[in-house]
C-alpha cells in the first residue's frame, strides 16, 4: 500500500499545506464475515472537495460513519490536524468540528429557521434570572449568515416542514459553517434533489471550501463529482483503488475502476 | 444515485402560508369558533347560561382542569403522556390538608403539598429521561402509587381541619375577586390565566421552550445540537406535578375538604382539553392556549348540556366526539399537507 502511483498523486495535488487536515490510515471495518473496508488509506486537506466513489457495497458509507463516528474501526488510525484521534461518537466528531449533514436528520422540523440553527447556541439575556431568548439579533444573524453561504429561504420564521430538501441541507450546511465546522461529511447529497436544487447545492459546496472548510461528499453521479471534486477516491469491495486530482482523470476512467476494470493501479 | 427527479415542492412552490392560511390551520382556532357558537346558542335557549352567577361556576370549574393541561402541554410535546397528574392532585391535597389539620401555618401546609407534587414528578421524570423507562408505564405506575399513598395517608378519612389559618386558606381557592355586583372573579381562574401567560412565555420565548418543542420534533438532532434532553424531558413531568400540586391546593380551598378521590379520572380530562386544543400525542406540538381552550370547551360543553336539560349521562358522549373530532381535524391538516 505504501508509494502506489494514488498515493503519489495525492500528495502531489496537495503540496500547498503540510498537514492534512484528516489522515485516515490503514483503517478496516470487518461486519461478521464481510470485508467491509481493507487498509484503507487517504488524506483530506483544508478547503479541498474529495470526491468518493464507488458502487453500492464498496464501503462508502462505512467509511464515512467511521469518519462520523457512528462506527468505530477494527483497525487503523485516524489523524486530526496530525494527532492521533480516537472518534468514537457522533458528538466527539462534532467537537472536532467533523459533521455529516443528511437531508434532515440533524433539523427540528417543527421549529423554524432562526431556532434550528442556534439550536442549543442560544443568544439570551437574563430577565429577573430567566433565560430569554434575543429572537431579534437571531433573526438578524441567521438572515446575514443565510446570505452570505447558503441559499435563498422565503421566511426565517417558517418551520423547517414547509422547506424543500435543498433549503434544509442549505441551512444545516450554514449553520456547521457559522458554528466551526471544519471538516464536512455529504451523504448523496443531490439525491431526491431537483436540477434547479442540485445546481445551487453545487455552488454552495462551492462557498463551503472557500471558507477553507473541507468537504468529502458520497455520490453516484460522475458529473456532480467532476463538477466539484479537486479529487476522487474509488472504492471497490472496501479497497481504495485509485487517488486521482480531478483534472488529472475524466469521469470514464473512473467508470472503469468503479466496475472493475482497471485492476489495482499500484503500478 | 441522483436521478435528477424534481421535488414536488418545487413544482407546487407552496412552502409559506398567509397568516389567513395559518389562523384557519390553527386547531386552537376552531375550537374557540366552537365555543363562540355554544355560548351563543346556550344565550338563547336558556335565560341562565349568560348570568354572572353561571359564569362564575363555569370559569371557576374549568380552571382546575386548565391549570393542570397547561402542565401537561410541554410533556405532550415532547411527546410523553403522564397519567398520573390526577393520582398527584389527590396525594398532594391529602398531604397539605394533614399538614394544615396538624397546626402548621399555610405556607408551610402549601409548600409540603407542592414539594409532595415536586418530588413525585422528579420521580416520574427520572424514570423517563435518565432510566429511559416508557412515559406511559411509569405514569400508569405512578397513577396507582400515588394513590394508593394518599389513602395510606389519609387512613381513608376525609379531612376537613384545616388549623389555624383555615379562613385563609379556604378562601384563597374559594375565594373570588370582587369587582362589583356583577363582576365577581374566581381565585383560581386568575391562577390559571397567570399560569397560562407564565406558560406561553416559557414556551415561546426561552431556551427551555425552544427545547421543549425541538426534543419533540426530532430528538435525535437535538441531542447532536447540544440540548440537555434528559434535562428537559425531567423538568416537562416536574411541572407538570407542579401544577397537579397548585390544583389540589386550590381545589381543596374551594371544597373545603380533602378525601383521597380528590382528583380521580382527572388526568383523562386533562389530556382530552390539551387534546382537543391543538397539542400532538406524537410530540412536537401544543400550545398553552390550546391547553386553556381545551379546558373551556369541555366545562362549556359540560354546562350546556345541564342548561339544555340533556340528562348528564351524554356528557362523555360530546366531550368524546370532540377528542375524536379534534384528531381529525389534525389528520386533514396534515393530508393536506402531505
Amino acid at each position: 500500500m505504501s508509494s502506489d502511483s494514488a498515493a503519489d498523486a495525492s500528495i502531489e495535488s496537495s503540496s500547498k499545506t503540510a498537514t492534512p487536515l484528516l489522515r485516515i490510515e490503514g483503517v478496516s471495518k470487518r461486519f461478521g464475515t464481510i470485508e467491509a473496508l481493507q487498509d484503507v488509506s487517504f488524506d483530506i486537506y483544508p478547503g479541498e472537495v474529495v470526491a468518493l466513489l464507488g458502487d453500492n457495497g464498496a464501503g462508502k458509507s462505512t467509511l464515512i460513519k467511521i469518519i462520523s463516528g457512528t462506527l468505530e474501526a477494527d483497525s487503523g488510525q485516524i489523524y486530526y490536524n496530525g494527532e492521533p484521534v480516537v472518534i468514537k461518537s457522533p458528538s466527539e466528531a462534532k467537537a472536532l468540528g467533523i459533521e455529516t449533514v443528511y437531508q434532515d436528520l440533524s433539523l427540528c422540523l417543527n421549529v423554524d429557521v432562526v431556532a434550528n440553527f442556534f439550536m442549543g447556541r442560544e443568544l439570551t439575556h437574563n430577565v429577573l434570572g430567566f433565560k430569554v431568548l434575543q429572537e431579534r439579533e437571531m433573526e438578524a444573524e441567521t438572515e446575514q449568515v443565510l446570505g452570505e453561504i447558503g441559499t435563498e429561504i422565503p421566511s426565517i420564521r417558517t418551520n423547517v416542514e414547509h422547506l424543500s430538501g435543498g433549503q434544509r441541507q442549505a441551512i444545516e450546511l450554514s449553520r456547521f459553517v457559522h458554528w466551526g465546522g471544519k471538516l464536512v461529511l455529504l451523504d448523496e447529497p443531490f439525491a431526491a434533489l431537483g436540477v434547479k436544487q442540485t445546481r445551487r447545492g453545487l455552488e454552495l459546496i462551492e462557498r463551503v471550501k472557500e471558507r477553507g472548510i473541507a468537504v468529502v461528499v458520497i455520490t453516484h453521479n460522475m458529473i456532480h463529482a467532476f463538477q466539484v471534486a479537486d479529487r476522487v477516491v474509488v472504492l471497490r469491495n472496501g479497497r481504495v483503488l485509485g487517488i486521482r486530482p480531478a483534472q488529472a482523470t475524466n469521469p470514464e476512467e473512473v467508470v472503469r475502476l468503479i466496475t472493475g476494470e482497471i485492476a489495482r493501479q499500484s503500478a | 444515485m441522483s436521478k435528477n427527479v424534481a421535488s414536488i415542492e418545487d413544482v407546487v412552490e407552496v412552502r409559506e402560508s398567509s397568516p389567513l392560511q395559518r389562523i384557519l390551520g390553527n386547531q386552537a382556532f376552531w375550537i374557540t369558533l366552537a365555543i363562540v357558537i355554544i355560548s351563543i346558542v346556550m344565550t338563547i335557549l336558556s335565560d341562565a347560561f349568560l348570568t354572572s352567577n353561571n359564569l362564575f361556576n363555569v370559569t371557576r370549574n374549568l380552571s382546575f382542569i386548565g391549570i393542570m393541561a397547561l402542565g401537561m402541554t410541554p410533556v405532550i410535546i415532547t411527546a410523553g403522556i403522564d397519567l398520573s397528574v390526577g393520582s398527584v392532585m389527590g396525594l398532594s391535597g391529602v398531604i397539605l390538608g394533614l399538614v394544615l389539620g396538624a397546626g402548621q401555618p399555610m405556607w408551610v401546609g402549601i409548600t409540603i403539598g407542592l414539594g409532595t407534587a415536586l418530588f413525585v414528578g422528579g420521580v416520574n421524570g427520572f424514570l423517563i429521561a435518565y432510566v429511559r423507562l416508557n412515559p406511559f408505564v411509569v405514569t400508569l405506575g405512578m397513577l396507582s402509587l400515588a394513590r394508593s399513598q394518599a389513602i395510606v395517608f389519609s387512613q381513608n378519612k376525609m379531612i376537613f381541619d384545616f388549623g389555624p389559618e383555615a379562613r385563609r386558606f379556604l378562601d384563597l381557592g374559594g375565594g373570588a375577586l370582587e369587582l362589583g355586583q356583577f363582576a365577581r372573579i374566581p381565585n383560581p381562574l386568575i391562577a390559571m390565566v397567570i399560569l397560562a401567560v407564565i406558560f406561553w412565555f416559557l414556551l415561546n420565548y426561552t431556551p427551555w421552550g425552544q427545547y421543549v418543542y425541538a426534543v419533540g420534533g426530532n430528538e435525535e438532532a437535538a441531542r447532536l445540537t447540544g440540548v440537555p434532553v434528559r434535562w428537559i424531558k425531567m423538568s416537562v413531568y416536574m411541572l407538570s406535578a407542579l401544577m397537579a400540586g397548585i390544583a389540589a391546593v386550590l381545589m381543596v380551598g374551594w371544597l373545603g375538604a380533602v378525601t383521597n378521590a380528590l382528583g380521580t379520572g382527572d388526568e383523562l380530562r386533562v389530556i382530552a382539553a390539551t387534546v382537543i386544543g391543538g397539542a400532538n400525542l406524537l410530540g412536537g406540538a401544543g400550545t398553552a392556549y390550546g391547553a386553556v381552550i381545551g379546558a373551556v370547551l369541555i366545562e362549556v360543553i359540560r354546562n350546556a348540556l345541564i342548561l339544555a336539560g340533556v340528562s348528564a349521562f351524554w356528557n362523555g358522549t360530546f366531550v368524546g366526539l370532540f377528542i375524536i373530532l379534534a384528531v381529525f381535524l389534525e389528520r386533514l391538516r396534515n393530508y393536506r399537507r402531505a
